[in-house]
This record gives structure tokens, sequence and C-alpha cells, in this order.
């Protein structure tokens, strides 16, 4: 069967990251046919990197990037990243913890282009910022919204008032 | 021959001439000529567009000459969920426009905001500009749209053209 088979493939990409980099591997976790590689903060640049260039990884293509609040944890963020291989068609996820005291990463930008909109994204709705990000702003809501990251968990549903304040209504009056 | 003659009609002796108040010949001219504004934000706009088709033909009630500028139309259809960022921009656009003008609120996420009870979404748009027949529906049907366009023609006919309408005058104390 093909998937399987691409299930092996997937399976030796994540061992190859732990001989690579036996500090930075956390564990691989298998989920419906996907891999995850769960690494640690410090090492996301490197093993991107090493993802991006060897020859047998090739991964060229910036899936997604997004992000996860588990506020029960220690270290309560989640990134997430996903690549492709265009060429070797496989896929890759790798995830690294943020704690909320240091809500910081290093950017992937300078090795996928395509993650800058989605790592502006993720610090949009959930407020962590990428190290050396060429422009990184607010990309949905307005440049000067001041209520905080609202895809928090900790963040009320119906947010703190933005929605119901016109101020362009007592400017025309 | 002229249009309006004194006395019978030579075919078949009908009577020519209409006894009416010039208020109500301007009202008939108004509601017979609505301008839309091509104005879709989600969902709904996909039903305002069948019902402008043929197989609907919202020309039939004058309602069908959709413009692209609002210095053109007379008629804002709200069709949709409006976030707060839209929101200054829908009011520009309503300054826009010339009166005499109308709004309708297509939909119910147009009304009310629907189930989209969230931090970025407008809880009805009549928040901000003055609506003056709400059309419920998720979406409402092209059938459902045309009623909402027959009741505001219903309430052009009792507008007041050349007098204060009877809610803007002022009484003395």
């Amino acid at each position: 069967m093909e998937t399987s088979h691409s299930l092996l493939q997937m399976h030796s990409l994540a061992e190859k990251i732990q001989q690579e980099f036996p500090n930075g591997f956390v564990k691989a976790v298998e989920w419906r046919g996907d891999i995850a590689v769960i690494i640690k903060r410090e090492f996301l640049h490197d093993i991107a990197k090493y993802v991006h260039d060897d020859p047998d990884m090739d991964c060229d293509y910036m899936v997604h990037v997004s992000s996860v609040d588990w506020p029960d944890d220690e270290e309560r963020f989640e990134v997430v990243y996903e690549v492709y291989s265009v060429r070797k068609r496989h896929r890759l996820r790798l995830k690294t913890r943020v704690p909320e005291s240091d809500c910081i990463v290093d950017s992937l930008t300078d090795l996928w282009k395509g993650a800058d909109f989605m790592e502006r994204e993720v610090y949009d709705m959930m407020g962590i910022r990428f190290r050396h990000h060429p422009d990184l702003r607010r990309i949905l809501m307005p440049d000067d919204y001041t209520e905080g990251y609202p895809l928090r968990k900790d963040f009320p549903v119906q947010g703190k008032g933005w929605r119901d304040t016109f101020e362009f209504l007592s400017e025309a009056q | 021959m002229g249009l309006i003659q004194i006395g019978r009609h030579e075919k078949d002796g009908q009577s020519d001439v209409i006894v009416t108040t010039l208020e109500r010949a301007v009202n008939w001219a108004r509601k017979g000529s609505l301008w839309p504004m091509t104005f879709g934000l989600a969902c709904c706009a996909i039903e305002m567009i069948a019902a402008v088709s043929s197989r609907y033909d919202m020309d039939r009630y004058g309602a069908g000459v959709f413009r692209a500028s609002p210095r053109q139309s007379d008629l804002m259809i709200v069709a949709g969920t409006v976030c707060r960022r839209m929101a200054p921009v829908i009011r520009k656009i309503y300054d826009q426009m010339p009166e005499p003008k109308y709004v309708i609120a297509m939909g119910s996420c147009a009304t009310s905001g629907n189930i989209y009870d969230s931090y970025s979404v407008v809880q009805g748009v009549d928040r901000f500009v003055p609506v003056d027949i709400y059309v419920p529906g998720c979406p409402p049907t092209p059938e459902a749209l045309f009623d909402g366009i027959l009741k505001l023609q219903e309430r052009i006919m009792q507008k007041r053209v050349f007098t204060k309408q009877p809610d803007q005058v002022k009484l003395k104390a």
C-alpha cells in the first residue's frame, strides 16, 4: 500500500532528525498517518534549516504555521510548522513549546518566504513573537488594536468592547 | 397623440385621466426605480445574486439596476456578516449615498450577528446605520428578499415628500 510506504518514509525522516539532533529532539508522534516531530525551541531554526537543505529531506514548501494554547501546561503555547517536499511528496510537522513568560521563537522566514504572513497571523492572534522576522505587525486585526490576542484561551469570546465602539459615529456628529 | 387625453379613449372607451396627489406620484416613481448597490459580504450575497438573475428576476420590482458606486444608488442591501473592521467602510458608503436612501439588512448576520457572538463581529448593522427593513433567514431565499423589497416599497409609499416626516416634526414645548 502506498500510504504505509509513505508512512515508513516519514518515520525514517523522524529518525534522521533524531540522529542528527539528539539534544533538540524530544519525541515523534504519529496521528492518523501524519508524523509530528516535537523539538526544543532552541534548536528550531537549526532543525528547520536541516529539513530545508538536506537532500533526503528536501522540504521546500511551507504548508502552514499555526499555534495552540494549552492554558494548564507549564510551557503554555505550541508553535506548529508543517512543511512539505514537492519533489519527494512527503510532509512533516514540527512542533515546539513556548512559555508565556518568554513568548518568542526564531522566525523561519529566511528559509521559507511563505512563512512571513503566517507568522504574522500567529503573532496577531496568539501573541507569540518571532525573532528576526522582517515585518512583524498585526495582519488581521487593526494595527492599533489594544485588546490583546484574541485566540488565547483566557480572552473573552465577546471581546472587551471593541466590537460595540464606533468612534466614527461621534466624529460625524 | 398625447399620452393623457381628456375624455374617453378611442379604443375601449375607458378614461385616460388619473387623479392623485403629487406626493403619491413622486413616491410611486421612487419605489419603482430602486437602484441597489453591489454590496455582498458573505453567503447572503449569493442569494442576492440569484435574486437578480433571470430565474427570479428582481428587475420586475424595478430594483435590478445594481450600481458599483454609492453615489448612483439609493438602496443598500447589507448582505452578510459585518465584521467590526468593515463597519467604518459601510458607514462611509452609506454617507456617500444621495437622499432619499434606504437600507435592507439581509439575513440574520446583518440583523443581529447570528451565531457569531464573537469579538470581531458587529451584533447587527443597525448599530451604526439606520435600517428600514430586516429580512430574516440564513441565508434568506430570493423570495424572502423580494418580500423585503415589496415591504420597503409599501414603506416608501407612506413617506412624506414635501413636508417633514412625522417623526422629524418638533412640537413646541
